[in-house]
């Protein structure tokens, strides 16, 4: 359908999001992401039955994480649709880039910029789901 | 078309209609669809949203190539000589597409401005639109368009070939010339006319006056045809300036003759050479010179063509008083163009019809009168027009002192001397091949009047270009007939379901004003005329065939000239799945306000409008007003049980869930409350735990579901919605406002399938549903034809995909020895061990035509790429998938030793398979590979914002390099197949599944744990149809005890169970010894069926006058069954559709139907009461039920909460009943009572836990899939069928159980499986053995082995990679997505962020 979303997304496979672990979503926000999303299968339909479910949890894990360390747990987000919903995944896309961008950009790479003073056209998140 | 033979070696005879897009070539890309101007209802959404004619039927479609929608040509291109798409241009209008729109036009007829003036518009005539009002006005938006272009003032100029050396002379600047030397200009020839007059345009200047044909239009088209470097020499006459010869002598390689016809045909009356008296053409020619002066004061002009009418405006606007034609036919006759008639009376031109001059009267040398005489019509003369013959004596004289002869004119020959004698036929003209218009010298051409005579300009346009394309043809040394002239097949559109609406006409100036100048009489349109006047085209042949999609397929996949293609295939069996079509409510007449209210939709347009991909992408919204719905009705039964309005009697099956389902999806699209009422007669939720969604639809969402049939529907002017009055089930006159009506239209096999089916000699019924025997359900009247889906009966998603597995086996059974003899293997280059070598990663980027480089900037990616550590090469190219590209790709992987290739094109999901294969081709793993998908995530998705997405480009591309340098070599790894099966349970669905695997060639053990074969069947008499089930029951038993490939074993359980899909163990205690066995089997089917359910209700087991349905088909099977039997009751929903046990058991409606029959069959006379809930005769049984209500069987229906009384009294049982519709209650006595007890499956618990077998609420086993595998257990190799799965008829079993046989087949037949390495694998080192792998595996695969730590079998892994994120020790890695791997990408990606 060619919706347009968001162009700070970018998107990694995954077979499952069962198979998104922690550290993955962690060394994001280290290499400086603004943002991770995950979207999985409509729960209860999960290829994989289960997946989706460990990923909610792990999702909630990551969002308690990074609420210690002050990098914020609402950066993290976990969507469910089913393959045929393109006009949600692009809601979800905007969705999740509003939310960042009221949140500003994440506080790890704030430190990096002052050590490098600019990054052009780096102004909002980078979503990885 | 037609089918040869017999089973086992027949010759199917198919025609395969052309597509007219290469599947080879096309990449999908979708820039056909962008640039075709045609807009067609979309068949895939049900007619409520537009596609394009070039188009792609889903997003999902396969072959997912684009296809052209052409049903022929479109009557206006026939129609018209030169066969311009005319189609195609006003459709470009109607969208304001104005040059492409001319560019269409001058592909097939260079001069739009003058035609559009001109033109006789033959395709005016043709326009089928002419059917329902008026046709088109084609001519005239051919003249706005061309006018759009000169206003622009900006000659957009065709692309020439290259220059060539050869010349080409024509003679003559007229039509054809000019039309000639334009389309050998575009071929690159030199060209130059010849024109005697000192002015170009031949019969467009002399012969049209400036009031039909300004002058600046005319220059204006010749200026347009100089300017592609024709040379046209003015004042050069062939014969008196040059020959021929001399051209030739100067190098013309060809020469056209397009000299027209210019010579005026004389009166042969007497006095005609008087002064005064001049040819019409010559008068003519003089005015638009600008010679001629006033022919007289009163003026007499002989003849009624155009000629004729022309002079005599002429005429009138060079000052003459008075006009008037005579002719000696009648109006009707007349050949001049009826517009032109007109606009002459209008003007003061008087029209003598049936009149003829005999000869003109002079005085001193000056025309003083013409004596005429009165004509009457005669027989029909050669031309077919009838003969005017002189009324004698009816002579008079009219005055006159100008006369003009316009009776018609021939070419004029004199130019032909001894260089160029051409041979001359008919009326002075020149004789050519029809088809090549090459004269007796090879060399020349002929075209336009000098060939046709007198004809119209765009015939001579037509002319011209054919002469053009055989000029090209013979310099260019090919055959000039090859594939000429093109066959055209008109279109007749059936019904045109358009609302009337009128042609917008063109202005005319005042008649009086115009009469005395020669300013143009007709006014242009205005922009929004045109475009409104242009979208009345009915688009009546699909495609325009306007070209537009093969300039715009940069893949050269477009091919117009596609042929249906006629195939003799030799096969052993055939399939025939050709399904069923919604029925169409309008055809019929019914009166729903379908097609007159908008808000009145069938079910499928509903499902479109709900469908996340439909042309609301979700919104549920009334097309007709954009305003979310309040309230939805849904109308069952349309289309279906329903013998007097449509002939279709029988139940469609899939109607009342699909109503749900709907009413369900539409609550969740509201935005608010949303009122969903489903009228109904009987709700028939008769699938497995289909009553259970039901439950849920009206309990826990609030639909409403009203058993009524809504008897009068109109339209609520106030909403916009349908006012609906029906009556409630206890009598109730009620009325109630709908925003949206649906109609749940039933399925309908179409006439084109009985079409089929008779020219394949297969049987079909009144319905046109393919005849089946209930034994051999899937097997058509022709040995050796199968059928599956809804061409058999109307079924639901589930039974058709049973049926589809079934109809497999079946076909398989006869051609076991054929298998895997037409396969071929492709022969692979051994492996590259590349593990030692440093990373050298190729990059090749895809422009996919212009749907990435349209907005991504590929080359600076490209650069880019190549400058990423590790990337040893980086290209682009214009279609990365094709196979040039492809066959560089290889050459670049072997030039520059690649170990690592990234592809940045479009989706893995596609095309990953495609450059996978070539690597493999190059010796390389094919997991050394990796996508970045810069079109679907990239270009597609942020074309608003190209240098964005040129930079998302390279950081997708940056992180595919950066991941694919740490991926490794993956062995692909194969397990052998076990070619046996094991099938639990040894009743009609056993049985049947362990024939068709022996007679597939596999050796089958049937176990069944009973002494005897036949299960449940055993206690069945006959189907509803009539089908002995126990004689077929003891066919299938001893077939299976005498089969070789079949190993029974009865009164044997099951012990045991390992192993996976295709090495599986089991273990069994053979009875009656009951030794130890073990069984290796590739496949395991379950057919451990069911049984009738036991009531403990209504008296049954405590009174021999209460019976179940099966003891009483039974009873009726013994010598005097029935005897004693006056009254009965049959009691339906014992033991199921209840709070314990929800579900409907299915099968028990047709059974008390079948029993009702059988009795009336057996004693007329008996009273056969049938208490119910819902009648649930699906599919054809439904005529079961009317005939059996035909019988007089009665049937009344009862709530669930006021069940029936059944008592036992002496003179028979009492059974007490609430009637609904009167609301009382009723007592009737019954010799019988029987019940119509459910279904239960049978109590194996051991079985369920040794082999894990998923079951649902009821006991019954879980199919992998619903819909899409219904007869495949989770467990891979493992299949269900019969009873075991759910209550089913026998016949239904007998499907499935062929189905599960066929599924078994696809895995037995295989020696080996390719197992897919991307599986998880353990490190011992790490492991903890937590258990927590095992616990998170969905599949149970981990295992903790002798070492004490955990195992994964990756013949089990299905490669979900949940353990790996799971497991606390990062001890397990899944291949392809290992931690390093998806770390390095995320790496990648935000390289250069902090």
């Amino acid at each position: 359908m060619r919706l347009n979303y968001p162009v700070h997304v970018r998107i990694i496979r995954v077979p499952c999001t069962g198979k998104v672990d922690i550290l993955h979503i962690l060394r994001a926000f280290e290499k400086g992401a603004d943002g991770v999303y995950l979207v999985g299968c409509m729960e209860g339909s999960c290829h994989y039955e289960q997946g989706n479910f460990k990923a909610r949890k792990r999702v909630e894990y990551a969002q308690r994480l990074l609420d210690q360390v002050g990098t914020g747990g609402e950066r993290v987000r976990m969507y469910n649709l089913t393959s045929g919903e393109a006009p949600l995944f692009a809601q979800y896309a905007q969705e999740m880039s509003e939310r960042i961008l009221a949140l500003g950009p994440n506080p790890a790479k704030l430190a990096g910029a002052a050590r490098k003073a600019k990054a052009a056209g780096e102004t909002a998140g980078r979503g990885v789901a | 078309m037609g089918l040869d033979g017999e089973e086992g070696d027949f010759t199917a005879h198919v025609v395969q209609h052309p597509r007219f897009v290469d599947l080879e070539k096309c990449t999908a890309c979708g820039e056909c669809a962008k640039v075709c101007p045609i807009s067609l209802k979309s068949e895939y959404d049900a007619g409520i949203a537009q596609r394009r004619a070039a188009y792609k039927r889903y997003a999902q479609a396969i072959p997912g190539a684009y296809s052209i929608g052409k049903l022929g040509q479109s009557p206006c291109k026939v129609a018209c000589p030169a066969h311009i798409a005319v189609q195609g241009y006003v459709n470009l209008i109607a969208a304001g597409r104005y040059r492409e729109a001319l560019k269409v036009i001058r592909d097939e007829n260079p001069l739009p401005a003058v035609c559009g003036r001109v033109c006789t518009h033959p395709c005016e005539t043709a326009c089928a639109r002419g059917k329902l009002d008026e046709p088109i006005a084609i001519r005239d938006l051919k003249r706005f368009v061309a006018e759009w272009e000169i206003e622009q003032g900006e000659m957009d100029l065709p692309e020439t070939k290259p220059p060539r050396g050869e010349k080409v002379a024509i003679i003559g600047s007229g039509p054809a010339g000019l039309s000639a030397a334009y389309y050998l200009a575009l071929e690159g020839y030199g060209v130059t006319i010849y024109e005697s007059l000192p002015v170009a345009g031949g019969m467009l200047r002399v012969g049209i006056p400036d009031y039909r044909l300004p002058q600046r239009i005319l220059d204006y088209e010749i200026d347009y045809i100089k300017a592609l470097g024709v040379e046209i020499r003015l004042n050069s006459t062939l014969g008196q300036d040059f020959t021929v010869g001399q051209l030739q002598q100067e190098g013309y390689k060809a020469i056209i003759m397009a000299v027209g016809a210019h010579s005026c045909l004389t009166l042969g009356v007497e006095g005609e050479d008087v002064a005064g008296v001049q040819p019409g053409v010559e008068f003519l020619r003089r005015a638009g010179l600008g010679q001629a002066e006033a022919p007289g004061k009163k003026v007499v002009v002989v003849g009624g063509g155009n000629v004729a009418v022309d002079s005599a405006r002429t005429a009138l606007r060079l000052g003459s008083q008075e006009v008037t034609i005579i002719y000696r036919r009648t109006r009707k006759e007349m050949p001049a163009y009826e517009d032109e008639i007109e606009e002459a009376l209008e003007e003061g031109v008087k029209i003598e019809f049936l009149v003829a001059p005999k000869r003109f009267i002079s005085q001193d040398g000056r025309l003083t009168g013409v004596e005429v005489i009165r004509m009457e019509l005669g027989e029909p003369d050669a031309s077919g027009r009838a003969r005017p013959q002189e009324i004698p004596g009816s002579e008079y004289i009219i005055e006159v002192d100008g006369a003009l002869a316009s009776i018609g004119q021939e070419p004029d020959l004199e130019c032909l001397d001894d260089t160029c004698r051409l041979d001359v036929g008919r009326k002075n003209c020149l004789e050519v091949d029809e088809v090549s218009l090459q004269t007796n010298l090879p060399y020349v051409f002929a075209c336009g009047d000098a060939v046709l005579g007198p004809a119209t300009v765009i015939e001579a346009v037509a002319q011209g270009k054919e002469a053009a394309r055989s000029v090209n043809a013979l310099l260019e040394g090919r055959d000039m007939k090859q594939g000429r002239p093109r066959e055209l097949n008109p279109v007749e559109p059936e019904k045109i379901d358009k609302p009337v609406k009128a042609r917008l006409h063109l202005p005319h100036a005042d008649p009086l004003k115009r009469a005395a100048s020669f300013e143009e009489v007709l006014g242009p349109y205005t922009e929004e005329q045109a475009r409104e006047e242009a979208a009345r085209c009915l688009s009546c042949a699909g495609c325009a065939e306007c070209m537009l999609c093969v300039d715009a397929c940069l893949a050269q996949a477009v091919n117009h000239d596609d042929k249906p293609r006629e195939l003799d295939l030799n096969v052993g069996s055939v399939v025939l799945s050709s399904g069923a079509r919604p029925f169409q409510p309008e055809t019929m007449g019914l009166d729903f306000r379908y097609g007159l209210n908008p808000n009145v939709l069938t079910a499928l347009e509903f499902e479109r409008l709900l469908s996340p991909a439909g042309p609301t992408q979700g919104h549920l919204v009334r097309l007709s007003d954009e305003k979310e719905p309040l309230k939805i009705a849904w109308l069952q039964c349309v289309g279906s049980r329903d013998t007097n309005r449509c002939g279709n009697g029988y139940c469609s099956s899939v109607c009342c869930m699909y109503a749900i389902k709907q009413s369900l999806v539409a609550k969740e699209h509201a935005h608010g409350d949303l009122d969903c009422a489903v009228f109904n007669m009987d709700l028939r939720t008769f699938g497995k735990d289909y009553e259970q969604y039901f439950l849920r639809a009206r309990d826990k969402e609030g639909v409403r579901f009203i058993k009524s049939r809504a008897h009068t529907i109109y339209d609520d002017p106030d909403t916009g919605g349908l006012r609906i009055e029906y009556a409630t089930s206890d009598g109730q006159a009620m009325e109630e406002v709908f925003d949206l009506v649906v109609l749940s239209v039933g399925l309908q096999v179409p006439a084109s399938s009985g079409e089929m089916a008779d020219r394949l000699g297969v049987k079909v019924d009144k319905y046109r549903f393919a005849t089946t025997d209930p034994m051999t359900p899937v097997a058509t009247s022709r040995p050796g034809v199968m059928v599956c889906g809804s061409f058999q009966g109307p079924k639901d998603i589930p039974s058709a995909v049973t049926e589809a597995s079934a109809a497999a086996a079946a076909a398989a059974g006869k051609l076991a020895p054929a298998r895997w003899s037409a396969t071929r293997t492709l022969e692979m280059p051994a492996e590259r061990d590349v593990g030692a070598e440093e990373p050298r990663v190729g990059v090749f980027v895809c422009k996919c035509g212009i749907n990435i480089a349209g907005v991504v900037d590929v080359p600076e990616v490209t650069a880019y790429a190549a400058s990423l550590p590790g990337v040893v090469h980086a290209d682009d190219g214009l279609f990365v998938c094709s196979q040039d590209v492809q066959e560089q790709m290889k050459e670049k992987i072997a030039e520059h030793k690649l170990n690592r290739v990234v592809v940045a094109s479009c989706s893995p999901k596609t095309h990953e398979p495609i450059f996978m294969d070539t690597l493999t081709a190059c010796g390389l793993n094919k997991y050394l590979f990796e996508m970045a998908n810069i079109r679907n995530h990239d270009s597609w998705v942020h074309s608003q914002e190209p240098e964005l997405a040129t930079a998302k480009a390279k950081d997708l591309v940056r992180a595919a390099v950066a991941r694919v340098s740490t991926h490794r070599a993956l062995p692909q790894m194969k397990v052998g197949v076990n070619s046996r099966c094991l099938v639990v349970g040894g009743g009609v669905a056993g049985l049947t599944a362990a024939l068709s695997l022996a007679e597939q060639d596999f050796e089958v053990v049937l176990v069944e744990r009973e002494p005897e074969l036949g299960g449940f069947s055993r206690q069945l008499t006959h189907t509803i149809e009539g089908a002995d089930i126990n004689a077929h029951l003891d066919r299938l038993i001893e077939r299976a005890r005498d089969h070789d490939n079949i190993q029974v074993l009865t009164e044997t359980v099951i012990t045991g169970f390992g192993g996976y899909r295709g090495n599986f163990t089991t273990e069994v205690l053979v009875g009656p010894a009951m030794y130890e066995r073990k069984i290796n089997h590739g496949a395991l089917i379950l057919a451990t069926g069911a049984n009738e359910y036991q009531p403990n209700e209504f008296l049954y087991g405590q009174d021999p006058r209460v019976v179940t349905q099966v003891e009483l088909a039974q009873r009726l099977e013994e010598p005097d069954g029935a005897e004693g039997l006056e009254s009965v009751v049959m009691i339906q929903c014992v033991g199921s559709r209840r709070e314990d046990y929800p579900n409907c058991s299915r099968i028990c409606c047709q059974s008390a139907v079948k029993n009702a029959l059988h009795l009336k069959e057996l004693n007329p006379e008996t009273q056969v009461y049938v208490l119910y809930r819902d009648i649930r005769t699906y599919g054809l049984m439904e005529d079961y039920y009317t005939e059996a209500r035909q019988k007089g069987v009665m049937f009344i229906r009862f709530e669930q909460d006021k069940p029936p009384l059944v008592e036992a009294g002496d003179g028979g049982m009492k059974v007490t009943f609430t009637d609904h519709v009167l609301d009382r209650e009723f007592q009737v006595r019954a010799d019988l009572v029987t019940l119509s007890a459910g279904m239960r499956p049978r109590e194996s618990e051991d079985l369920w836990s040794i082999m894990k077998l998923a079951r649902n609420a009821d006991g019954y086993l879980l199919e992998a899939h619903v819909k899409l595998r219904p007869v495949d257990m989770a467990s891979e190799g493992v299949y269900v069928c019969g009873s075991a799965h759910g209550p089913k008829l026998v016949t239904e079993s007998i499907a499935q159980a062929l189905a599960a046989a066929g599924r078994a087949a696809t895995l037995l037949s295989k020696s080996e499986l390719e197992l897919s390495p991307v599986t998880s694998r353990v490190d011992p080192e790490l492991c903890a053995a937590c258990l927590v792998c095992i616990y998170s595996c969905p599949y149970g695969v981990p295992r903790i082995n002798e070492d004490g730590v955990s195992q994964i079998d990756e013949a089990l892994c299905r490669g979900c990679g949940i353990c790996a994120a799971e497991c606390p020790a990062k001890a397990i890695e899944l291949s392809w997505y290992e931690d390093e791997q998806i770390l390095a990408q995320v790496d990648g990606l935000l390289e250069g962020v902090m």
